[in-house]
């Protein structure tokens, strides 16, 4: 073969054995601080260095090494789900016909596979043939697109014979085709085969990580393997991400570097003047004999050998330990994580999981939530809840919107306040209790009016045998009979098919049987009554397509009638009623209109009895149409089946609940009323995404559909793909004029786009158009997406509007966008582990994204930024003391501290408090966050680490150094004694009362910083001072030539001495005066929302003031536009609206 | 939904009696890992920030008074002579006055005692621009060399006087011991001598354990170069408490060191006759020399430093609290007001 293809051996591992050691060094040392680290430590091995090379080399060892383990250990994982996946088995053709098993990772291109029922394709593959005679074969594509409706494929006809292992002996083709690229529906190519070319295209192609399904083999030839596949193109490489703190903390980490070169500049140039014109006087250095760096006769060079000294001396200006320290936090944020029981799910028995620790805190600043539908958002399961036949709505069982409404009218006309209390627990228990009654999957439906056969006293049971009818034989599903149960289940194209299926069979109309030319129905009227099989030849087949919106059999009954049964959207079948067929068109009408508003999915059910005659005539026209060959067959089918589908009669409305994860609609809500936006990415079509939107009160009645589809257009013109995006460009313009020039306050947009349309509206020119009007409307869903295209869209997201994204699905199809997001969250334990493999956090369920953002995200947000800002405060405050001492030193590069207290300060001597305030500090509870969703835009407003909050601590630092220094110096001064036996304060004195100082100043700091004291911060804050003086006591008695000058320094020194410790009370104090006054002045004058909600919890308040604490709590909610309370506000707004029109006389202020 | 629902409803029922790997999943309750350790939320209330203010002015006011008035009880007598024991005939050539061996570099100076001065009066010498903290300077010593007789030789930090040009080992070695300042002083009130108590003015801790009783100088001060002092070669280095004095480098470049202490009490208005060997050299870098007498209270020198600042920061502080009593008063915000939260004072914002 001229061209080398790819192996199929896949890898998604981000190192190997050889590029770990190089690539994860470098990916170290790409931080900015590692680096400066990294030259000090080399450079502490030379005599320039003021500080022994141990102190500087063992802190950065332990930094890098723990992060790189901590990378390695990740990767692994990676790889052992490479190997496991690598190593599945497939049955590939050996020779003559015999076909044996072999590795994945062994497939070549034009290998013949035999793959067998419910096994994932291992390659791109072209289908040749299946156990079915007419070639066909069902393929899930969960893992490509989410979807878990079946897909049917099509082998070429010429292939068929190659049935069997045995026709594979002297099987010769060539395929040429297009080279490998990521667009999953499309394929073009064409296969030569005993001399004849055949054309070949995406239904013949089965693509790899899909699942065949209700087939028992097919067989295949491989086509793209390893990374050619598709789904491979559709991944994308998995960045290392990093939270904006952390990016923002580098910058801070680039200020503080420049002011290291300052100081040092100033130093060394101090330096050199001091050693050109002044050292040579100063004989007791012995200037005559020095070597070159102290040499006065080449200030130039000792000046520069200075800096290097300066620039190591000055070092604790950067924080090394903060690397450490924010690791160590993170790691136990993340263990919160994964032990809160709150986000355990009982059900599948996982627990919540921080795969990576490194974006805890920017859980607390997401904008932005892109979410997936199937399996994220729902369980993809479809109950049948409510119908509305001959104008009779049926049904009692209510929505969960239905439920909150109910609910919150009575409590309004109980306390008259606009509060709408969705407790987490509350309305899930009647939901809950209703799934637990009924075991019938997909089939929630309670009246018994229709049950158990009672539906034959109905007075319109003729119109209800109908609606059964259509219910079994619209249709294009294929029944399964479960041998234990004896029960038949039915892989449909939709779920909602198969809810009506299975509906149809509760209420006596089993569907059991399908032939190529019938559908065999067991009818059994009532429960007393024999089964009776019935066969309905079905005579045409007018298929479901989204253009359409419906689907029509046309079926002869045993009786030789012919009916033709349609079943589609409400507005499309009410527009072809016949005259005499809309008998219950209000009545149904208004039932449709109450489904929707409850959620559900909505189907018009009508059908039309025909004369043989007249069905003939259509016929041929029909098979003349299905047989025409070109480009206009398509149109030719539409054309015909539009002449048959009209002069339908009305039979009903079917109401379908798309089954909602748990909690889903109340996170929903939570969500929104914390600010966060949600956009829907979803693969299914539109219809189902809207149906969706509504369930999860995404979209509601009343609110303003803006709906961005391509204009089909002629393929055949030259420039049909520009006209297309003009046409596109319009849409949007227009819609961005209508969001403009809107009035009402309480008006809400919801944009729908589709697939074909993303396309075009994410190239360049239109992208950021589409953005500003997408940002503009309250919810976003884009359907018919592919994995390519959610991370598009999040990446347009995430770049355009410069906010925190998060991307949450479930499936392989999410993989790029949970990757590309700036968090990634997957939803383990359904299906697959892809998604879950490539998140960041992992969730068993949507609900806990609730407390996962609003509790967590908040407390980490808080709880990083706080102590990233005190770590620059401390190490400001520390390090410049040294600088302000060598100005008094000639600048020789002398610490006033002993080596010792130095190497301790950032190790152990502040490190634990700020370890502490950083995996402890809660500034309100978990359940005031809850009850508190608005607290949550705090770190969406990045109020605690924007630059003016930067700079205030730094200037804190700054002073307080000032005032170490200086009063230290001062009340130590040299020049008086300090004691009352008249000794005078020497360097380690002065070095030693001025560091207790320092220790006493930062952690008075960081007590006042905390809000939130467990007996761990007591013991860490307080701990620390204590083992400061534990430290002194030790040292001081231990070897003199140890300690040297620090020798019994507190006992004999400084402990018998009032002046050290009135000197400490003093500093400490006046350090942390500026501090206390500004958040006493902010807390009285400019308190932020959780100071006033402290000061409720601290006084009870919310006790004692039931109504208050309930009101402060609805209105802290963001007002929303999306999500569950905004639907209920809505729903009251018409009722109130409908109030005011009952009883004139009554004038409430109320916009409708 | 529902037939799982099912199943784990089972599963729970046996997980009772047998413990499946699915529970092993379920976090452990605790209250710290669920973070509901308990905890107290001080807070600062308008109470508490007057109350924290007031208590350090009411605290910090009267150290401030103590201090002062016992830095004001001392009694201090300085007197410069850096410039004055230069004979008139050598002023503009201080350098070869004081390097030069053969002149007469003794000098008289009178003080006149304005208080009295109760026993014990420290003496102190007072240098100035002098980089005792110099990292060169601070580095050269070895600490091994003054504790250990078997270790005379460690002396490669104290470069450049470690060893004399003929290679033997210098003890003490190092610029700071090379560089001990050797002028000496003699009181006498009336003509009767004061009697200098030169016991006692090191650390105990030095002498006990830095420097020990079995080194003797040797080699010192004989090289090309003469620093400072010499010392008495047959007394061990923990009786040379001039030097142990010295070793102790100063944090700043102008400090005192203690030279005696006089056990009697000086009275008022005595003229006190001081005799000082102007020996060393601070003329090559314009340091001055000051001798003091000086008493010593509780804190210890003359330093109204500390008194001035508690003073100062106590009655900011005492302003600070009835400020906060006068916002109080006047921009009163009852704790908890639900008003001052952020929807409720820009609703405009938060509907965004």
């Amino acid at each position: 073969m001229p061209l080398k293809y790819h192996s199929n051996y896949i890898s998604t591992t981000k190192y190997n054995v050889i590029t770990f050691l190089p690539k994860a060094i470098f990916e170290q040392f790409r931080r900015v601080a590692n680096l400066y680290f990294l030259l000090a430590a080399i450079l502490s091995l030379t005599p320039v260095a003021p500080l022994s090379a141990v102190s500087m080399i063992a802190p950065l060892a332990f930094v890098v090494g723990l992060s790189m383990a901590k990378e390695a250990l990740e990767d692994w994982r990676r790889f052992i789900q490479d190997m496991k996946v690598n190593s599945r088995k497939v049955a590939v053709h050996k020779s003559e016909g015999l076909f044996g098993y072999t590795h994945w990772q062994k497939l070549r291109v034009g290998d013949l596979v035999k793959v067998e029922k419910d096994q994932f394709f291992p390659a791109d593959l072209l289908l040749l043939s299946s156990s079915y005679e007419d070639g066909i074969c069902y393929v899930e594509t969960m893992n490509l697109d989410g979807e878990t409706n079946l897909k049917v494929k099509r082998s070429l006809e010429v292939t068929l014979p190659l049935d069997e292992d045995e026709a594979f002996k002297d099987f010769r083709g060539i395929i040429r085709c297009e080279d490998p690229n990521s667009s999953l529906y499309s394929f073009v190519g064409n296969f030569e085969y005993q001399q004849q070319v055949y054309a070949l295209d995406p239904n013949q192609i089965l693509l790899r990580d899909s699942k065949l399904r209700n087939t028992q083999y097919i067989y295949g030839v491989v086509i793209f393997t390893g990374h050619d596949t598709k789904v491979m193109q559709n991944s994308t490489d998995s960045p290392s991400k990093r939270s904006r703190i952390e990016k923002k903390m580098d910058k801070i980490i680039y200020v503080l570097f420049s002011v290291l070169v300052l100081i040092s500049l100033i130093s060394s140039i101090g330096f050199a003047v001091n050693t050109k014109y002044y050292m040579p006087n100063w004989w007791f250095l012995e200037p005559k004999n020095t070597n070159d760096l102290y040499n006065p006769d080449k200030p130039a060079l000792s000046g520069l050998f200075h800096l290097i000294t300066a620039l190591i001396l000055y070092g604790y200006l950067i924080p090394i330990s903060l690397y450490v320290s924010t690791e160590v936090v993170k790691v136990l944020q993340a263990m919160f994580i994964n032990q809160d029981l709150h986000m355990y799910d009982e059900e599948t028995g996982i627990p919540a999981q921080a795969r990576t620790s490194n974006l805890n805190e920017e859980l607390g600043q997401v904008h932005t939530i892109l979410s997936d539908k199937t399996g994220t958002l729902t369980c993809n399961q479809m109950d049948f809840l409510k119908c509305s036949i001959a104008g009779v709505s049926y049904g009692v069982g209510s929505t969960e919107v239905e439920i909150a409404a109910a609910k919150h009218m009575s409590s309004e006309s109980d306390f008259g306040t606009s509060e709408i209390e969705i407790e987490p627990s509350t309305p899930m228990t009647p939901v809950f209790e209703r799934v637990r009654k009924s075991t019938i999957k997909g089939f929630n439906f309670e009246d018994d009016r229709l049950m158990n056969g009672s539906w034959t006293h109905e007075p319109n049971s003729g119109k209800i045998l109908m609606f059964f009818r259509i219910l079994a034989l619209c249709h294009t599903a294929i029944p399964e009979l479960n041998e234990e149960t004896g029960v038949f289940t039915y892989e449909a194209e939709s779920p909602d098919e198969g809810a009506f299926l299975v509906a149809a069979r509760e209420f006596g109309f089993e569907f059991c049987k399908r032939t190529q030319s019938s559908v065999f129905v067991r009818e059994r009227y009532s429960p007393a009554d024999d089964l009776v099989e019935r066969e309905f030849k079905v005579l045409n087949l007018l298929e479901f397509n989204s253009k359409r919106k419906r689907m029509s059999v046309i079926v002869r009954d045993e009786s030789g009638q012919i009916l033709l049964l349609c079943k589609g959207a409400d507005s499309i079948i009410f527009e072809r009623l016949s005259k005499t067929g809309r008998t219950f068109e209000g009545d149904t009408t208004r039932h449709l209109s109450e489904y929707g508003e409850a959620g559900l999915r909505t189907l018009a059910l009508s059908y039309r009895v025909l004369e043989e005659s007249e069905y003939l005539a259509w016929n041929a026209e029909f098979v003349k149409a299905k047989t025409s060959i070109g480009a206009d067959r398509d149109v030719q089918l539409e054309r015909v089946a539009e002449l048959m589908e009209k002069e339908l009669i009305l039979v009903g409305a079917t109401a379908v609940e798309d089954k909602l994860q748990r909690g889903v609609p109340q996170c929903i809500d939570k969500l929104a009323q914390a600010g966060l936006k949600l956009w829907v990415l979803t693969g299914d079509k539109m219809e189902t995404a809207i149906n969706i939107g509504y369930a999860c009160s995404l979209l509601r009645q009343g609110m303003k559909q803006i709906c961005l589809s391509a204009a089909p257009s002629d393929p055949t013109q030259p420039n049909a793909k520009q006209a297309v995006k003009e046409n596109l460009s319009l849409q949007i313009s227009n819609a961005i004029q209508m969001v403009k020039l809107e009035r009402d306050p309480h008006a809400a947009f919801a944009l729908i786009i589709d697939g074909k349309a993303l396309t075009h509206t994410l190239q360049d020119d239109l992208k950021a158009r589409f953005l500003e009007l997408a940002v503009n409307c309250a919810s976003v869903i884009c359907c018919r997406v592919s994995p390519k295209q959610k991370a598009l869209v999040t990446r347009l997201v995430k770049e355009g509007t410069g906010k925190t994204t998060l991307a949450v699905g479930d499936g392989a199809n999410d993989v790029g966008m949970i990757q590309e997001a700036d968090i990634g969250v997957g939803i383990s334990g359904v299906e697959g582990m892809q998604a879950v493999m490539a998140s960041d956090f992992a969730i068993s369920q949507f609900r806990f994204l609730e407390r996962l953002l609003v509790v967590h995200g908040h407390w980490c947000y808080k709880r990083v930024a706080q102590m990233i800002c005190y770590f620059f405060y401390k190490n400001i405050a520390f390090g410049l003391t040294i600088f302000y001492f060598e100005a008094f030193t000639g600048f020789s590069g002398q610490s006033v501290y002993d080596d010792w207290y130095m190497l301790l300060f950032n190790v152990v001597l502040t490190s634990l408090p700020v370890i502490s305030l950083g995996a402890f500090e809660q500034d309100v509870s978990s359940e005031v966050c809850l009850q508190f969703p608005a607290l949550y835009q705090q770190g969406t407003k990045n109020l605690f680490f924007d630059w003016y909050r930067i700079l205030g601590w730094m200037g804190n630092g700054l002073y307080s150094s000032l005032v170490l220094y200086f009063l230290s110096v001062s009340i130590f001064s040299s020049e008086s004694a300090f004691r009352s036996d008249g000794q005078t304060a020497d360097m380690a004195a002065v070095g030693t009362a001025m560091f207790t100082c320092i220790i006493w100043a930062v952690n008075i700091q960081i007590a006042l910083t905390m809000s939130h004291f467990t007996w761990i911060q007591h013991l860490f804050v307080w701990g620390s001072i204590a083992s400061w003086y534990l430290f002194l006591l030790a040292y001081g008695a231990g070897s003199p030539l140890i300690s040297g000058n620090a020798f019994q320094i507190l006992v004999e020194a400084l402990g018998p001495t009032a002046v050290y410790w009135l000197s400490t009370l003093f500093i400490a104090v006046v350090c942390n005066l500026p501090y206390l006054a500004h958040i006493s002045y902010q807390r009285a004058c400019n308190p932020l929302d959780h100071h006033v909600i402290q000061e409720i919890k601290y006084y009870k308040k919310d006790l004692e003031d039931h109504d208050m604490w309930k009101r402060e709590r609805s209105k802290a909610r963001q007002e929303t536009k999306i999500g569950f309370t905004a639907r209920v506000e809505a729903k009251i707004r018409h009722l109130k609206c409908r109030l005011h029109k009952k009883i004139p006389s009554l004038t409430i202020q109320t916009v409708c | 939904m529902s037939s799982s629902l099912a199943s784990v409803s089972t599963a729970e029922e046996s997980g009772d009696t047998s413990p499946q790997q699915k529970q092993s999943k379920k976090p452990k309750y605790s209250r710290f890992t669920q973070q509901e350790l308990p905890a107290c939320k001080p807070l600062l209330t308008p109470g508490i920030v007057i109350g924290i203010f007031a208590l350090i002015a009411v605290v910090f006011i009267p150290i401030g008074l103590a201090s002062l008035s016992a830095s004001e009880s001392v009694v201090e007598v300085v007197d410069r002579y850096d410039a004055d024991c230069v004979p008139s005939d050598m002023q503009g050539r201080e350098l070869d006055f004081i390097q030069n061996s053969s002149t007469n570099k003794t000098c008289t100076r009178r003080l006149i005692i304005p208080k009295t001065m109760k026993s014990p009066v420290h003496i102190y010498y007072e240098l100035d621009n002098f980089y005792q903290n110099h990292r060169r300077y601070v580095k050269s010593r070895s600490d091994k060399q003054l504790l250990n007789p078997s270790k005379e030789g460690e002396t490669k930090i104290c470069a450049p006087e470690g060893n004399t040009p003929d290679g033997k080992p210098i003890v003490p070695c190092g610029l700071i011991a090379w560089s001990l300042f050797n002028d000496t002083y003699t009181f006498s009130v009336n003509s009767k001598i004061i009697q200098v108590n030169k016991k006692n003015i090191a650390w105990a801790s030095d002498r006990s354990h830095k420097f020990s009783k079995d080194v003797y100088p040797k080699n010192f001060q004989k090289g090309a170069l003469i620093g400072g002092g010499k010392l008495n070669e047959s007394i061990p280095l923990s009786e040379q408490e001039d030097l142990i004095v010295w070793m102790r480098t100063a944090a700043l470049p102008t400090f005192r060191k203690l030279y005696g202490r006089i056990e009697e009490d000086l009275l008022a208005n005595e003229e006190i006759t001081v005799v000082i060997d102007n020996n060393y050299n601070t003329y090559s870098f314009g340091g001055k020399k000051k001798l003091v007498l000086s008493t010593a209270s509780w804190i210890g020198g003359k330093n109204s430093f500390l008194g001035v600042a508690y003073l100062t920061v106590g009655g900011l502080c005492l302003s600070l609290a009835l400020g906060f009593i006068i916002l109080y008063l006047f921009k009163p915000r009852t704790l908890g007001d639900p008003s001052y939260l952020s929807w409720n004072r820009n609703p405009s914002a938060s509907a965004d």
